[in-house]
């Protein structure tokens, strides 16, 4: 088998994979009666017709690349967190609860402050599953999801009742939100509404690159997720670096919170969320793990999710589409993966291939 | 008194979701698959479920086998749904955790985007009226609580001992227990393990399915994205905590419900809690219950999560 079989044959079958993607959600665009073209040209090209378009995709993009950043950490460590929905709301609320106490700090200290509570907010919620795992052994997927309910609930007791708005109370149209932040707590913006968390999401990107590839801390960490039980004969405390790994993953969940509404929303709102907690694991995946691959697979999926959001008025499809084809991604990509290992099947179509090709040589 | 029967009355017919989902979920882990796409099969079930009757009456009267059409038709893409995570998880061996994360985010955003498109907004159905079984139903207490509901709440109790009968009686169960336990010893015999494997996905997916269409037309009687909330997640949660066993399963949900029936009543006696900690109760109580019962997985099957293939030596 030589090499130049091996390249054709991954890059066959990540086509396949690519294809199969289309395939299935055209599935769902048929039952709708939807133009699948059509449909996919808005959701996946149109974004990027215009300017002011690609600035709002980036925007998305931003808490996407933070959160899936944490997400990458926790995985490569041998966890799966699916609670950063509930992370990023706990954030927020930290975020918020800084910023509504201490109106009169100067910005250079109150902003990194509040971000570095943001950061703590989520990691504090990540760290009960991340405790829970390593002590308890219990399942992290369903505690996260556990914990994403909880949080959600709380989240909205705090807008509705602590934090509300006074003049919301007085004027009296229920929105549950808080009032608008001081201005010494924003987020600069570069144009539009694209704001400077950008710069932090990838200062973020370099340190997560160090953390896991440079330090002795990042490879046992990997050491952990990758062969546990051989990093505990190596002397690995594995599941002390599976609690760390939640903790750091919920606090990139957090700090995007913080992100979030220092630079798009100055205020607590319903729904800043946005499903980005479950779009980052799909981001995070999509990107190998890795936070070279996670900074461009950031931007495709903003790219869609923005996309997924003009769908309704240009093609009447719902916007929820962006979940189908989400969840059809993770679907694919985890099949994908596990079929370029397989190296019986590779070897036996390599036989095949070369069985053709003899009989057509005769 | 009076609330104490109606909190219990109100019990069985909440637990019927929780309790098919879950026995679903069992036969799939007892087959050695781990299937977290419940929570999406479960959305697809109850769109699906309401979607015939919806179609037919407009929000009116519907006769009633069309309740049924519902309830089959969701059944039967639980089913194919099964089988589709039975090819992605024992076909090409994936991960099973992250791709059930998948399912469910392909099942949820599916329900979601075609209810749109068919519904629109909240639209309510008729549902399945109730069915008080002649002389039981008349017992003072117990005839409320256990015999004054519709007929998927008897079928779903009925379905317990069934379905304890299917897995520890037939030929078919000890090949589910077999292929979920020692896989390996399972071809030796003969047994298709991944036949098997792919059996029991359906089984599960059509239960999962069931489980959906019972919330949207038996007890919501409407859809809505908040439907489902988690109970295909807890459904999970409720397989490790009854043991892998219907019955203990069923206890489990009764359990599970009494605490959701619970909370509604509290709501309803205006403490001065504010709601959202009553309505977060439950997914606490699932926490709490994973972390005390966190033993009880040295008695889960065997191979669960572990894919099988037949042409590497373990």
């Amino acid at each position: 088998m030589n090499k130049q079989f091996r390249l054709i044959y991954s890059i066959v079958i990540v086509l396949l994979a690519i294809i199969a993607t289309f395939l299935l959600s055209s599935v769902i665009l048929l039952v709708l009666g939807a133009n699948i073209p059509k449909t996919f040209y808005t959701i996946l090209i149109s974004p990027l017709t215009k300017m002011g378009h690609i600035s709002e995709v980036l925007i998305r993009a931003i808490p996407l690349c933070i959160i899936a950043l944490g997400v990458s950490v926790a995985y490569r460590s041998g966890i799966i967190n699916i609670g950063a929905e509930g992370q990023m709301a706990m954030g927020i609320l930290a975020f918020t609860a800084v910023a509504l106490a201490c109106p009169n700090v100067p910005k250079p200290i109150l902003l990194p402050f509040a971000l570095l509570m943001a950061a703590l907010g989520g990691a504090l919620w990540g760290f009960i599953p991340g405790i829970l795992k390593a002590k308890l052994q219990v399942s992290e997927l369903l505690s996260t999801v556990m914990l994403n309910y909880i949080a959600a609930q709380f989240y909205s007791f705090c807008l509705r009742v602590v934090m509300l708005d006074p003049a919301e109370k007085v004027n009296g149209s229920g929105t549950p939100q808080s009032m608008r932040l001081t201005s010494n707590i924003e987020l600069g913006r570069i144009t539009g509404r694209l704001h400077y968390g950008i710069v932090i999401a990838i200062v973020l990107a370099v340190f997560v690159y160090l953390l896991m590839w440079k330090t002795s801390y990042g490879y046992k960490m990997r050491a952990s997720g990758s062969q546990s039980r051989a990093a505990k004969y190596g002397g690995i405390n594995v599941s002390s670096y599976l609690a760390v790994a939640m903790i750091i993953s919920g606090a990139f969940a957090g700090l995007a919170g913080g992100v979030e509404i220092a630079g798009v929303h100055r205020r607590a709102i319903e729904g800043v969320t946005n499903n980005y907690g479950f779009s980052a694991v799909v981001v995070a995946l999509f990107g190998g793990l890795h936070p070279l691959g996670i900074i461009p697979a950031s931007f495709f999926f903003a790219l869609i999710i923005y996309g997924s959001t003009l769908a309704p008025r240009a093609v009447n499809v719902p916007a929820n589409i962006v979940q189908v084809m989400q969840g059809l991604i993770i679907i694919v990509i985890v099949t994908t993966q596990m079929i370029l290992s397989n190296k019986y099947l590779e070897d036996r179509v390599y036989r095949k291939v070369k069985h053709i090709f003899e009989k057509e040589a005769k | 008194m009076d609330v104490l029967i109606n909190i219990l009355a109100m019990t069985v017919p909440f637990s019927v979701a929780l309790l098919l989902a879950s026995i679903g979920e069992m036969f799939n882990q007892r087959a050695g698959v781990f299937n977290l796409g419940c929570e999406g099969i479960m959305a697809i079930g109850a769109f699906v479920g309401m979607l015939i009757p919806f179609l037919v009456g407009r929000g009116g009267a519907v006769p009633l086998y069309y309740n049924f059409v519902g309830i089959i038709l969701a059944a039967l893409l639980g089913a194919l749904l099964g089988l589709f995570f039975g090819l992605v998880c024992v076909t090409f061996r994936a991960p099973q955790g992250i791709a059930g994360i998948g399912l469910q985010m392909f099942g949820v955003g599916t329900a979601g985007t075609l209810f749109r498109h068919f519904v629109g907004g909240t639209q309510s159905i008729p549902g399945l009226p109730t069915m008080p079984i002649p002389a039981l139903s008349k017992i003072p207490v117990l005839g409320e609580i256990f015999f004054s509901h519709n007929i998927m709440v008897y079928l779903a109790f009925i379905f317990v001992p069934i379905s304890c009968y299917i897995l520890f009686r037939t030929p078919w169960g000890l090949k589910v227990r077999a292929v979920g336990t020692y896989p390996r010893a399972a071809d030796t015999m003969g047994i298709n393990v991944n036949r098997t494997r792919y059996e029991a996905l359906m089984v599960g997916g059509a239960l999962a399915g069931i489980a959906g269409a019972y919330l949207s037309i038996c007890q919501a009687k409407m859809f809505s994205d908040e439907l489902i909330a988690g109970r295909g997640f807890i459904a999970v949660a409720l397989v490790y905590f009854g043991h892998w066993h219907p019955v203990k399963i069923m206890l489990g949900a009764l359990l599970f419900s009494l605490a959701q029936t619970i909370q509604y009543n509290v709501q309803g006696l205006g403490l001065s809690l504010p709601y959202e900690f009553f309505v977060m109760l439950p997914y606490l109580v699932v926490i709490i219950v994973l972390s005390l019962t966190s033993k009880n997985q040295t008695m889960s099957p065997a191979s669960l999560g572990k894919p099988f293939n037949r042409e590497i030596r373990a």
